[in-house]
């Protein structure tokens, strides 16, 4: 564990994405204390532009609301959708991947041929006319954004299943008498784990900008303060206050790109033999 | 090779016959009555024009039958009617679809050819200040949000420094013909097709560093080296040729991130395409269009996979020899 801390801290580029989300999660989790009223509230007259006013340094947008408190809002949004929906598609993929990777044949057949069915179909129309047919709201986003991304899960899984089955501690289990599941469970994924969690912090990045695409484009959930709801909001109006699109824009950036950081010094960390040499 | 093409081809079908089950199934599980789903809100068609409906798409037989209706429908290029717009679906697709193309095929030459070209600079500079900016660049474009991206570039370019339209096709009402009027496209298309290639040009510098690098360690380009070969030889014939193969893999892998792209790109710079008419049917509850959408888009995926299948082929005789 402390090798990997130690590995972990040396990439550069990680602990920058590791002090960048630990922000981010700080006003997630701040955001109700800070900002007391509702990001819907109006607070001022409309298009404030920022510094203009103390209490409201990012201004205001068409319709009075502070943008500072979106932004804190949405901070919690994002994080909530990215890791909940990442979340459920590992639930989906790990199984499905451990299937096809322990028995083959068959099996591994058909749900191979399932994965790929999902990973040639548009992502991002599929989860468009998901999200528009069973209308917005978090339940069907989340949902929206893990049938379009567990597919690289479980081919990773299936990889990695398929590579251990044949190891000597594997025979050993069968031979003890130790039923699939068992051996799938304790002995098998345990050792699949690392890249499961590289995979998952890309994911998370992947699932914010695909849920802040989904709410620009007027799929977000009604109730919910977003940063992409507060981006699509704005375009109309951009002529006269570009600041409206310009932080939420920033915020997503600045997540979605720490979230990357932390996954690539994850894969340096966890795979050493693998660490991408030359640098 | 005909063997092999033909066998895509079947894939391609089922693949495409399985989203149309989607898509049918979508409809019934959507909440209400499919009829006056697909009608669009129940409050805008009457009573007896849903029964129309109901009876032209048999919602009264049973589902398997229906589904055959509808699949049967689809094989004479028939995706339905778009009550919203007076017009069938088909046709909509139809007259959007080369705008898309223009726009996609025109983002994915910027992002191969600028992407593969900053790899290859970065990976015969590794750790030189050089190298330090064009991967960081590629780290920032690969984290933006695209739609966010393409409205900056409409506020800097368009609105703050007026150097190049912002908004539409070409310039509505100047009636320009031939060169005229493909010099005004051209210039429509620079910034929606450069913000929609960003993401992917950080994909392929990416890959085609980390493929140069790995590559370049090979036995066969020590024996270059130990020839005598000049460095700049080796680069070009020897190691690009081979660390192109997996980006070409990955090219085709992405044809879909760029059509699901093209209705964001679309719908910030109202060009008149079929993801634009994704986020117009999306708005107005057209369902019919929306999934007649969906599944031109994939279809487009399968052909751009397939034609990048034969590409692969092509790039590298192994394949061909094996098979």
């Amino acid at each position: 564990m402390s090798d990997f801390w130690k590995r972990f801290s040396r990439n550069r580029g990680a602990v920058i994405g590791v002090v960048i989300l630990a922000v981010v999660v700080l006003v997630a989790v701040l955001a109700p204390v800070l900002f007391p009223q509702s990001p819907w509230r109006m607070v001022q007259r409309p298009f404030l532009p920022p510094l203009s006013m103390d209490q409201y340094p990012l201004g205001t947008d068409a319709l009075g609301r502070d943008v500072l408190a979106g932004l804190a809002y949405g901070a919690q949004v994002s994080l909530l959708i990215g890791v909940v929906s990442t979340a459920a598609a590992l639930l989906v993929g790990i199984p499905i991947g451990a299937l096809a990777g322990y028995f083959g044949g068959v099996a591994d057949d058909v749900l191979m041929r399932f994965t790929e069915f999902f990973q040639t179909v548009p992502s991002f129309a599929l989860a468009i006319v998901l999200v528009a047919i069973f209308e917005p709201n978090i339940q069907s986003i989340i949902a929206a954004i893990a049938i379009v991304s567990w597919p690289p899960v479980a081919r990773l899984v299936r990889g990695e299943v398929l590579s251990l089955r044949s190891r000597e501690y594997v025979e050993a289990a069968i031979l003890s008498g130790q039923t699939s599941a068992t051996i799938i469970w304790r002995q098998v994924l345990p050792n699949t784990l690392s890249p499961i969690i590289v995979l998952a912090s890309l994911m998370v990045a992947t699932a914010i900008l695909l849920e802040s695409s989904l709410s620009f484009l007027g799929l977000g959930d009604p109730n919910l303060m977003s940063w992409g709801y507060m981006i699509g909001a704005a375009r109309t109006v951009i002529r006269q206050a570009w600041w409206l699109s310009f932080f939420p824009g920033v915020a997503i950036l600045l997540t979605v790109l720490a979230l990357n950081l932390i996954g690539e010094g994850l894969n340096d960390a966890l795979n050493p033999s693998l660490a991408r040499r030359g640098r | 090779m005909l063997r092999f093409i033909l066998m895509r081809l079947m894939k391609a079908a089922v693949i495409l016959i399985a989203i149309l089950t989607l898509n049918f199934f979508l409809i019934h599980a959507a909440p209400g009555d499919p009829a006056a789903v697909l009608a669009g809100e129940a409050g805008a068609a009457d009573a007896q024009f849903i029964e129309q409906l109901r009876q032209r798409f048999g919602l009264d037989k049973p589902l398997l039958t229906q589904l055959g209706i509808y699949l049967g429908g689809v094989l004479q290029l028939d995706l339905g009617y778009s009550y919203r717009q007076q017009m069938p679906v088909a046709d909509l697709i139809f007259a959007r679809l080369p705008a898309t193309l223009l726009l996609t095929l025109t983002a994915f030459v910027i992002a191969l050819v600028l992407g593969t070209l900053a790899g290859v600079l970065a990976s015969a500079r590794v750790g030189k200040w050089s190298d330090t900016v064009i991967s960081t660049l590629a780290l920032l474009f690969y984290a933006t949000p695209l739609f966010w991206v393409a409205l900056m570039a409409v506020l800097v370019f368009s609105v703050f420094l007026n150097w190049l339209p912002g908004f539409g096709y070409e310039t509505v009402g100047a009636n320009y013909t031939g060169f005229r009027r493909a010099l005004d496209i051209a210039q429509h298309l620079i910034l929606p097709a450069t913000t929609l290639g960003l993401f992917f040009m950080a994909v392929y510098m990416r890959m085609t560093r980390a493929s140069m690098l790995e590559v370049s360690r090979l036995d066969f380009v020590k024996t270059a080296r130990a020839k005598g070969l000049r460095p700049g030889i080796i680069q070009r014939r020897h190691i690009f040729r081979n660390a192109m193969l997996p980006v070409v893999t990955l090219a085709g892998l992405q044809a879909g991130q760029l059509v699901g792209g093209a209705v964001l790109t679309e719908t910030v710079f109202a060009w008149p395409g079929i993801g634009r008419l994704m986020f117009e049917a999306l708005t107005q509850r057209d369902y019919n269009l929306l999934l007649g959408v969906f599944f031109v888009s994939a279809a487009m995926v399968l052909l751009f996979n397939l034609i990048t299948d034969i590409l692969y082929r092509v790039v590298d005789p192994r394949i061909r020899v094996v098979s």
